[in-house]
């Protein structure tokens, strides 16, 4: 058995793993990365990227639905539901393409095979890989990045066959439009899905077991999404307990209990959407001091787990789930590795969350209700897209900026977007909080006239009882 | 672009100038090197020369202009192609005397000079931006890396930025180490003296002890006169008058005494019964003296009025009636407002002599020490004598020594010889 020494191991090559890989070269250290599966993980393939694409599908046909609203006369626009997911799969596979040539050109080696936490004799660690066509092959190193991230959850007493009931992996791939489409879980996967089948034809019924949907943003963001869906002929059940999940051959079965009253649906497809859980399994970690707790491997700030030598990051660790917390931890967790001075930990408050759906919903930091659970005493701006003249030229005035900040030092605590493109602008307000702005700095930014982002600015002002355009 | 004209330091101790003379008039052409104005200070007279060319827009303060800050507009220059309109629209920025470091002394030597030719502050950007905030002491070899917030909190905590570590993006100061170092002072002091002490909150009597009394000790300037008094004369007067007193309707006491000789004092001795009010001195027309009362928690200073026309009698039930008043809570603001001096005794506790502490805006107040026997010098013989030790404590600004030193001997003067006080 081949058996090589490196600096530092990465397992798994999604956004975390990859870019993990990629600043461990660029600190000169040398660096393997193993992937079971395809270069880019989920997000690249499975998740992030062709649902974006998807939606871009959905966005137009919406867009050339309302044409005459702008004017224009067009005559039947048909879906062909298979160049749709045809497009997302090119897409992905560019991506992964793409990063194979970024892991090569900063000299990272590649070895596709699964890969498992082996301790010596000695008492080290190392990585033994079950090579796609390589045998087996033995990894030392004293630092080893586990990076295998997470898969979708099934429900308690119903597994998602693939069939009738997807995961989002079937939900990418669909052969038909559902014509009744339910999706359980109203968190970001199961809004996008809702939105990307609704606006191209199928009826979508979403349940979701708490009170409000999209429940990790602030309420007043989840009420308007709610209303703004509804309004496109999405139903929503709130406060929805799932009594049973069954299929014959050709329907789904629900039974359902919404607000203490039994109901009886069925519906063509079901997706399941209500979170995911951590891949912890087959990797060796019981070997080893690795804690693991509801499924998500245990770290501290710097992504180091409880064996030292062993780190872990993204999906596979604790919230948030996102793609651009895996690919900050992966570097963290590498330039700690490298004894690099002066290093800060992720501040959660820092991450923005994005869901794509129609409209996009995009928030960062705090929400009003938690800002008031830590005890601040805040002053909240509100800015509606209805004031705003580049919303009404685009035709897209349905949305809202919220912002919230921290009366005693103008510290902006939260802000939340809904709206057309909000994904797009959020990055301002991360920009603004990572230099630990006040509200006084952002009413001297100059944003440009026209654009979506002067809303940002108004509801900081409007948080100042100084708005000028509400 | 108008050039602001400020008023300049020119030596480190001083605050202010007048502005004597104005040599240009306004509309006037002026180049560099013209003398435009002079300046007095507490020490001396100097001119200000003009460093740029244009012309001297607008006088901001007039000929005969005293205390003006330093730094603080004084005239405008407008340039080549600006006019009157130009003028009118530009406001002067805000300086604070902080953010320029003309003062310090260090630098004093090489800037004097150039300050006193200089039109503007150095460098621009020392001047506050418009919203007439100010920056926070900017040091000469560079800057202070701060994020806004971090600099935001240091203020409102009043924590000088030097003394922090930063330990964001180059050594930039963050939220975090703003916090860190609050708590760490704070964990500091608890580690201490966790659970040695008790906690009361200040009430508005010790909120109002505290804060006029660091007013007055920072503001007044305090000279102290002190003077050992033989009080037997006294003592045997006050005998007197008391074995007068039937069934006790009046019980006259030394302090009584006291209070009557500091009022005739006072009336014999007019410029000591004074009050400085920042531009001049306020000679009282009545004596009224406010007696210092002890209380659980605190002290209050009820007057008698008019006490240089009162008789000893009157004197002592007014005192008495005032001092239950008061450790009752129930004096009202005509009885404790105002008064021309103050009389304070701690005889009582044994304290031989202390310096007291100005009320202001009064112009001095006398501390009375305890009464005992002590060895004195009688016809160059060694006697026994009852001594009590008076000290003033005086407002220099409106009184000087040698009206201190009067108001001291007249009031000893009365003290040892007390038949003085029935005139």
């Amino acid at each position: 058995m081949i058996s090589s020494e490196f600096d530092i191991v990465v397992v798994g090559a999604g956004p975390g793993g990859y870019v993990a890989a990629i600043r461990s070269a660029q600190l000169g250290l040398k660096t393997v990365i193993v992937e079971a599966d395809e270069l880019g993980g989920v997000c690249l393939n499975w998740g992030c990227i062709p649902t974006k694409a998807l939606l871009r599908t959905a966005e137009i046909y919406k867009n050339i639905k309302n044409a005459d609203q702008f004017g224009l006369s067009v005559s039947e626009v048909k879906v062909d539901i298979k160049r749709v997911i045809e497009r997302s799969r090119e897409i992905s596979k560019q991506l992964n393409q793409g990063v194979n040539y970024l892991l090569k050109k900063n000299k990272v080696e590649i070895i596709k095979g699964w890969a498992k936490i082996e301790k010596e004799s000695d008492g080290s660690i190392g990585v033994l890989v079950e090579g796609k066509s390589e045998g087996q092959r033995l990894l030392k190193s004293n630092n080893i990045i586990l990076a295998t991230g997470a898969r979708a959850r099934q429900l308690p007493d119903c597994h998602a066959d693939g069939n009738l009931i997807w995961t989002y992996r079937e939900a990418m791939t669909p052969k038909l439009l559902p014509k009744s489409l339910l999706v359980i879980g109203s968190g970001a996967i199961g809004i996008e899905f809702a939105s990307f089948y609704s606006t191209l034809g199928s009826k979508v019924t979403v349940v979701e077991i708490l009170d409000r949907i999209l429940p990790q943003e602030d309420s007043e963001i989840s009420e308007m999404a709610r209303s703004l869906l509804e309004k496109q002929g999405i139903e929503i059940h709130t406060n929805a307990n799932i009594k049973g999940l069954n299929t014959d051959k050709k329907r789904v079965d629900l039974e359902i209990e919404i607000n203490g009253i039994k109901n009886n649906q069925k519906f063509d497809r079901a997706i399941v959407a209500i979170g995911i859980v951590g891949n912890v399994e087959g990797l060796g970690l019981e070997e080893t001091n690795v804690e693991v707790e509801k499924s998500h491997v245990v770290t501290d700030e710097w992504c180091q787990t409880k064996e030292k030598g062993i780190w872990a990051i993204g999906d596979l660790v604790g919230p948030p789930w996102l793609a651009h917390k895996a690919e900050h931890e992966g570097v963290i967790a590498v330039e700690k590795i490298a004894g690099i001075d002066g290093l800060l930990p992720l501040d959660v408050t820092q991450i923005p969350s994005c869901t794509y759906s129609i409209p996009q919903i995009a928030s960062i930091g705090l929400t009003e209700n938690k800002a008031n659970e830590l005890g601040y005493e805040i002053k909240v701006g509100r800015f509606p897209f209805k004031a705003n003249g580049k919303a009404l030229a685009l035709g897209e005035s349905e949305g809202m900026v919220k912002t919230i900040f921290d009366v005693k030092s103008g510290e902006l605590l939260g802000a939340h977007m809904i709206g057309n493109e909000v994904t797009e602008l959020i990055q301002g307000y991360g920009i603004a909080k990572a230099l630990e702005t006040t509200e006084e700095e952002l009413i001297h930014t100059v944003f440009p006239h026209p654009t979506l982002s002067e809303s940002m600015y108004e509801s900081v002002l409007d948080a100042y009882n100084r708005g000028i355009h509400i | 672009m108008p050039i602001t004209i400020l008023m300049p330091s020119l030596s480190p101790t001083m605050t202010e100038g007048s502005l004597a003379k104005w040599l240009k008039k306004e509309g006037e052409n002026v180049s560099p090197g013209d003398i435009i104005a002079e300046i007095e200070t507490d020490k001396a007279t100097m001119e200000i020369e003009a460093i740029d060319e244009g012309k001297l827009g607008k006088i901001l303060v007039p000929e005969g202009s005293d205390e003006i800050p330093v730094n603080s507009p004084i005239a405008i220059i407008i340039e080549e192609g600006e006019d009157e309109e130009t003028l009118e629209n530009f406001k002067t920025p805000e300086i604070s005397m902080k953010t320029t470091n003309v003062n310090t002394g260090v630098e004093h030597e090489e800037k004097s000079k150039e300050v006193v030719n200089a039109g503007l502050a150095e460098d621009e950007s020392y001047l506050a931006n418009g919203e007439g905030e100010t920056n926070l002491p900017v040091v000469d070899e560079g800057r202070v890396f701060v994020s806004p917030l971090a600099r935001r909190l240091a203020e409102k905590q009043s924590l000088d930025l030097s003394l922090i570590r930063g330990t964001g993006p180059n050594g930039r100061i963050i939220k975090s180490d703003i916090e860190a170092f609050s708590n760490r002072n704070l964990s500091f002091k608890s580690n201490v003296d966790e659970d040695s002490y008790d906690y009361v909150p200040a009430d508005n009597m010790r909120k109002t002890i505290a804060k006029r009394l660091t007013e007055s000790k920072r503001d007044v300037p305090h000279f102290y006169l002190k003077a050992d008094c033989l009080i037997d004369e006294l003592i045997t007067v006050r005998d007197q008058l008391n074995a007068r007193s039937n069934n006790e309707a009046y019980k006259i006491s030394i302090n009584d005494m006291m209070i009557k000789a500091c009022a005739v004092a006072l009336m014999e001795v007019p410029n000591a019964n004074v009050s400085w009010d920042g531009d001049g001195i306020k000679l009282y027309k009545t004596v009224d003296i406010s007696i210092a009362v002890a209380l659980d928690n605190g002290l209050i200073t009820p007057v008698i009025r008019d006490a240089n026309e009162k008789g000893l009698r009157m004197i002592s039930e007014e005192t008495k009636l005032l001092i239950n008043k008061a450790r009752n809570g129930q004096l009202t603001p005509e009885e404790y407002n105002g008064g021309s001096f103050t009389i304070s005794n701690l005889g009582m506790f044994g304290v031989k002599e202390f310096n007291a502490v100005i009320n202001p805006p009064q112009g001095g107040i006398v501390a009375i020490g305890a009464a005992e026997k002590r060895p004195v010098v009688k016809n160059n013989v060694l006697d026994v004598a009852t001594v009590i030790t008076c000290t003033m404590s005086l407002d220099h600004r409106a009184i000087d020594g040698a009206v201190g030193a009067q108001f001291l001997e007249t009031l000893k003067s009365l003290i040892e010889n007390p038949m003085g006080m029935l005139l």
